[in-house]
């Protein structure tokens, strides 16, 4: 390894320190970032908070207040067996919550896998890209409704189905960002004094291609939200009675015209979340890697 | 060019082979017996047997899937059990209804999404731009199938002004078409309005601080002139890119939003087969809609080297 080299890689090292020494000061002055910080810890706190600020059980059935209207015991009103929607709403988070983590974690785990598997190892990469490409061809949500309608409904089918649909799309991120920092001197630099491949794909090149993994699973979080509620607006997620956002909405549909407030709710709800979702994703970006930037200000 | 066609065309055969695998494979992942499972509980032997043999679950596998690859290439996707009918033609029957919702989506989206992301570019960092703006991330957050009831619940029940459901063809009344077409297709663009706005300003900054755009402005060209004929017409190339992959979200997002708006279409075609397990219809709708996809954007890389002369691909 030439002094060049040592002292490139150093200097690099160096920057990095100094910019992760500074991430929390600059993501704390971006307004987005805190604006999505503030809205997704509100709605973290409601679902970690449930048992305790829900004001009535969530399947508590009490048909004598049917479709009743918002009033002062029923803030949200309640639905066709009688059931306070704001309850369900604040319990329909746990779910929508549980399984956007879920999903995250799992593309996290085999996007990675995957996209760094062909992003670093050549001979993998055609092999694995075309299979990729042909998992991205069907419409996301289509293939999560098709999986999980095959898998049968479930929360864990309802997690996997979602990873297959966006863990390619995760997979060709890592693997865009693994092909530059492959080619790094400081890559080369620990290739030429011995070390391993595996050693060298976690050490060096997948710690430095983190910023825009962070980003992507942010932006997957807000879809898996989404995406779960689709699945469970069509009844292929959670089943009943178990409350989700989705599935609170399916069943208030049907008396749309009698007690709109049944659909309305959950329905912010799930807007409030992703949007705070979007803007957590959006200030990281801003913030981590300022080329993917798309100016929203 | 024509080199980077065939190279295009090419390149999506490996795509379409992964496609009608996972087509094909689906079926395996049914827990148990897949025939018991479409028969459902009460079904009797006789008639889960002939379910079974309907769809060849009895042969081999490598049999299975010789039959399979010679129903495709011969253009047959399978016999629907519940219909009892070819599912190429139950889709062929409802894509009219399926492509003019994704199409008045698409129209939706582009026209909106780029006049607010022009909007916003121009009167860069005013009320104007943070509103236009706004309204584009609120379209990214909302639940299209959501927002569509609360349109239901506004427009057709609350206003009386449009239809809750149901589709008329435009063949049989123009104003009928577009009065059952309204709220699903704003429905169903609304999510890619926000995307597509937020690239158009995206690019329209950028394409504002070239120096040909500054040339024309030196010139005296009036400011519409400016934006219009040189500074939008760069700024097509990243909304053409995207275009291929909003296709793709407006072709799964119509199975929902033909649900909510009772519209007799591909998408409500799948849906109930999902959820009634017709695997025949299940797979060919997958087969379909991923073809569709492929040929799109092909079609969306090959405007893209018109629209672009920077870009050589011979």
């Amino acid at each position: 390894m030439t002094d060049a080299t040592v002292n490139e890689a150093r200097f690099r090292l160096f920057l990095d320190r100094v910019r992760r020494s500074t991430l929390p000061r600059r993501l704390y002055k971006h307004r987005l970032f805190m604006t999505g910080l503030i809205l997704f810890a509100i709605v973290l706190a409601m679902a970690f908070l449930a048992p305790l600020i829900a004001p009535h059980a969530p399947n508590q059935n009490n048909f004598r207040y049917r479709l009743g209207e918002p009033n002062a015991t029923h803030w949200l009103g309640t639905d066709n067996f009688g059931r306070d929607v704001l309850s369900r709403v604040i319990y329909g988070s746990q779910v929508s919550l549980r399984i956007g983590f879920l999903v995250v974690v799992m593309n996290a785990v085999f996007g990675t896998l995957i996209g760094a598997s062909a992003g670093y190892f050549r001979r993998l990469d055609n092999p694995i890209m075309r299979v990729m490409d042909g998992l991205m061809a069907f419409p996301a949500i289509l293939l999560a409704i098709a999986l999980a309608a095959t898998l049968g409904p479930s929360e864990f089918n309802a997690v996997l189905a979602l990873t297959v649909a966006y863990a390619p799309r995760t997979a060709r991120i890592v693997r865009a960002s693994v092909l530059v920092v492959r080619e790094m001197d400081y890559v080369q630099a620990a290739l030429a004094s011995g070390a391993g491949h595996i050693r060298i794909l976690f050490r060096h090149v997948l710690v430095n291609s983190m910023a825009p993994l962070l980003v992507q699973l942010t932006f997957i979080f807000a879809v898996a939200v989404l995406a779960e509620a689709v699945l469970s607006f069509i009844g292929v997620g959670p089943p009943p009675p178990t409350p989700t956002w989705g599935n609170i909405i399916s069943e208030g549909r049907n008396y749309i015209r009698e007690a709109p407030w049944i659909s309305l709710f959950p329905g912010i709800a799930i807007a409030f979340t992703v949007l705070g979702l979007n803007l957590l994703g959006d200030g990281l970006r801003d913030v981590l890697d300022p080329r993917m930037k798309v100016e929203t200000r | 060019m024509l080199r980077y066609l065939v190279y295009r065309l090419l390149s999506a055969i490996p795509v379409l082979i992964v496609v009608s695998l996972v087509t094909f494979l689906i079926i395996f992942l049914v827990p148990g017996d897949p025939a018991a499972e479409i028969a459902g509980p009460g079904a009797s032997g006789d008639e889960i047997r002939r379910i079974r043999d309907s769809l060849g679950l009895n042969r081999p596998f490598h049999e299975q899937m010789i039959s399979y690859y010679t129903r495709l290439s011969q253009g047959d996707l399978g016999r629907s059990i519940l219909l009892n009918r070819g599912v190429t033609e139950a889709m062929i029957e409802r894509a009219p209804v399926t492509l003019s919702l994704a199409a008045a989506g698409l129209f939706m989206a582009i026209f909106v999404g780029m006049t607010l992301g022009v909007i916003a570019a121009v009167r860069q960092n005013t009320l104007t731009d943070q509103a236009a703006m706004s309204f584009a991330l609120f379209g990214l957050s909302i639940p299209d199938f959501w927002f569509g009831l609360v349109m239901i619940y506004i427009f057709a029940v609350w206003l009386g002004w449009l239809p809750t459901g149901g589709f008329i063809p435009i063949e049989q009344s123009f104003t009928g078409w577009l009065r059952s077409m309204a709220m699903p297709a704003l429905a169903l663009g609304l999510t890619q309005t926000g995307l597509i706005a937020r690239i158009t300003r995206a690019t329209m900054l950028e394409v504002l601080r070239q120096d040909y755009v500054r040339t024309a402005r030196a010139k005296g060209m009036p400011e519409w002139v400016v934006i219009g004929r040189h500074a939008l017409a760069n700024t097509l190339i990243p909304v053409v890119t995207v275009i291929g992959l909003i296709v793709g979200i407006l072709l799964g997002g119509s199975l929902v939003i033909e649900q909510v708006f009772s519209l007799p279409g591909v998408g409500r075609l799948i849906i109930g087969a999902i959820l009634r397990r017709d695997f025949p219809v299940i797979q060919g709708g997958l087969l379909l809609t991923a073809s569709i996809f492929v040929m799109v954007n092909i079609c969306v890389d090959i405007a893209y080297a018109y629209l672009d002369p920077r870009v050589r691909y011979d």
